[in-house]
């Protein structure tokens, strides 16, 4: 499950949710990721754009992978402004022991940096300034830029 | 026609193209001051689906898209 929130999250009542939804399906484990915008370099928060379609594609896998382990993967995104110590992910692994949970929820956060088609922006002085710095291509980037 | 898409922060609108290979795309865009310094960073998706060879047949409507370096979360 995979969903895009305008803003910063909800924190308490996604994972409230999330339990909710899982509390009778025989997992052992629920293990959440959440990030927070922290204060750094003077921003005042940070925004998102998201390419939905490919974004799809890509959790669509990882929910495959985790269905084969006997595991669940649930996401959730911000688009748009999210501002200091608001929370713009959440990811989470249920599974029925802990191991499985464990390491699938650090390959799936490593993967979702490098990989999902969301782009990053810091919020300063009024301005939205793309995190190029801090952005990862995408495995197989530079095809268009080789001379023909 | 093609359409040629440039995502996040490429601030750039949607071109439409008369092209039948994907090959032909990075001689045009090379040329193209808004977006050459963008294409050695760029992962590119043929109707959603990223590739990873320029030797693609293109048919009318195809719509091929640039993605720039990501950062989630």
């Amino acid at each position: 499950m995979l969903s895009i929130h305008n803003g910063a999250l909800n924190v308490p009542a996604i994972l409230k949710e999330w339990y909710e939804e899982e509390n009778h399906s025989n997992y052992g484990a629920y293990i959440p990721f959440v990030g927070t915008v922290r204060s750094e370099d003077g921003i005042d928060g940070l925004s998102f754009d998201v390419y939905e379609p490919i974004l799809y594609r890509w959790f669509n896998e990882w929910e495959e992978k985790a269905s084969k382990l006997g595991a669940k993967i649930k996401m959730a995104h911000s688009l748009g402004d999210v501002m200091l110590h608001e929370s713009s992910y959440i990811a989470a692994v249920f599974s029925p022991k802990r191991r499985v949970a464990l390491e699938l929820i650090d390959e799936f956060v490593e993967d979702f940096k490098a990989s999902a088609p969301i782009w990053k922006y810091d919020l300063k002085d009024g301005k939205r300034i793309y995190a190029k710095d801090r952005s990862t291509a995408i495995s197989g980037s530079g095809i268009l830029g080789a001379k023909q | 026609m093609i359409k040629v898409e440039f995502l996040g922060p490429i601030q750039k609108p949607t071109i439409e193209l008369e092209i039948t290979n994907l090959n032909e795309l990075p001689a045009i865009l090379q040329a193209d001051a808004e977006v050459s310094d963008w294409l050695e960073s760029c992962a590119v998706a043929l109707n959603d689906t990223l590739v990873s060879s320029l030797e693609a047949p293109l048919k009318d409507g195809d719509r091929i898209s640039l993605l720039p370096p990501v950062c989630g979360g």
